[in-house]
């Protein structure tokens, strides 16, 4: 299982980009933090989601 | 009659200590976009004795932004990072403010940003705040983001919160009011916002890093 701000999903072995493009994510307004650490947007991709991961999807919203 | 640089060195020593005042004097924060959450945050630091102010933005003063943005009303039509500058050195004469008139980019942001040492994310666009953050985190390792996202509209003032999403990564908001969403920005709330980023940011400074 992976943990996804704070829920527990069934996505071990997907890629970042697949399970963030399955859930609607736009990227161009998102910050992903993996296990305490920023993920990069050029690995999105190439980062294999691992069982016992905690993942954190911050989405920005407009206004300042 | 403007106080002299020892006499307002004091004030600020006498208010926060000496040891505390001198890495607030010592710091530098780059402060990027500067509408109704940059320009307060940019006040609050200057009053509190930051010692540098990079202050980013490429736009002007517009008549719809002085209902909660620190310009005046003639200085409708000036480059907003002039006069914030122009209005932060009456407030606090001895703070060296940098403006820079400039829309940041995924080409510039490295280099407009090389000397801060806590970059404060005050864009009003999704896109722009998810581009500056994702860019400090994966290519400024020495600097501290202090972002913002969600503080629009007439929500409750208790739902804007800052939370620590990494060890360099400070988030201020309600995290789901988009402007576009609402009737728009309301000053008081936008404040509310901008002091937590000011706070959050003064406290990084003084070495406490938990939320």
């Amino acid at each position: 299982m992976v943990k996804v701000n704070g829920a527990s999903l069934d996505i071990a072995g997907k890629t970042l980009g697949e399970y963030l493009s399955g859930a609607g994510y736009d990227t161009t307004r998102i910050a992903v933090e993996r296990n305490g650490e920023i993920v990069f947007k050029s690995l999105y991709a190439e980062t294999v989601l691992q069982d016992g991961d905690s993942l954190e999807v911050v989405s920005f919203v407009g206004g300042g | 009659m403007i106080p002299s640089r020892g006499e307002w060195t004091a004030a600020l020593e006498k208010r926060h200590g000496k040891s505390l005042q001198q890495k607030f004097s010592a710091a530098t924060v780059a402060v990027c976009g500067l509408g109704g959450l940059g320009s307060n945050v940019a006040v609050a630091l200057a009053r509190a004795g930051v010692g540098r102010l990079i202050l980013i933005d490429f736009d002007r003063v517009d008549i719809t932004n002085l209902h909660r943005q620190q310009y005046k009303a003639n200085q409708i039509g000036s480059y907003k990072a002039d006069a914030l500058a122009e209005n932060l050195l009456e407030i606090a004469p001895y703070t060296e403010v940098k403006p820079v008139t400039a829309k940041v980019t995924e080409e510039n942001f490295a280099e407009l940003l090389k000397d801060a040492d806590i970059v404060c994310e005050a864009f009003d666009n999704a896109q722009s705040k998810a581009m500056l953050a994702n860019g400090v985190l994966e290519r400024l390792p020495h600097c501290y983001l202090v972002a913002a996202s969600g503080m629009a509209g007439m929500g409750s003032p208790n739902s804007i919160h800052t939370r620590k999403v990494t060890k360099r990564f400070y988030l201020c908001g309600d995290e789901v009011s988009d402007v576009a969403d609402t009737i728009g920005l309301v000053a008081p709330r936008v404040m509310l916002c901008a002091a937590h980023q000011a706070h959050t940011i003064l406290r990084i400074l003084a070495e406490e890093y938990e939320v």
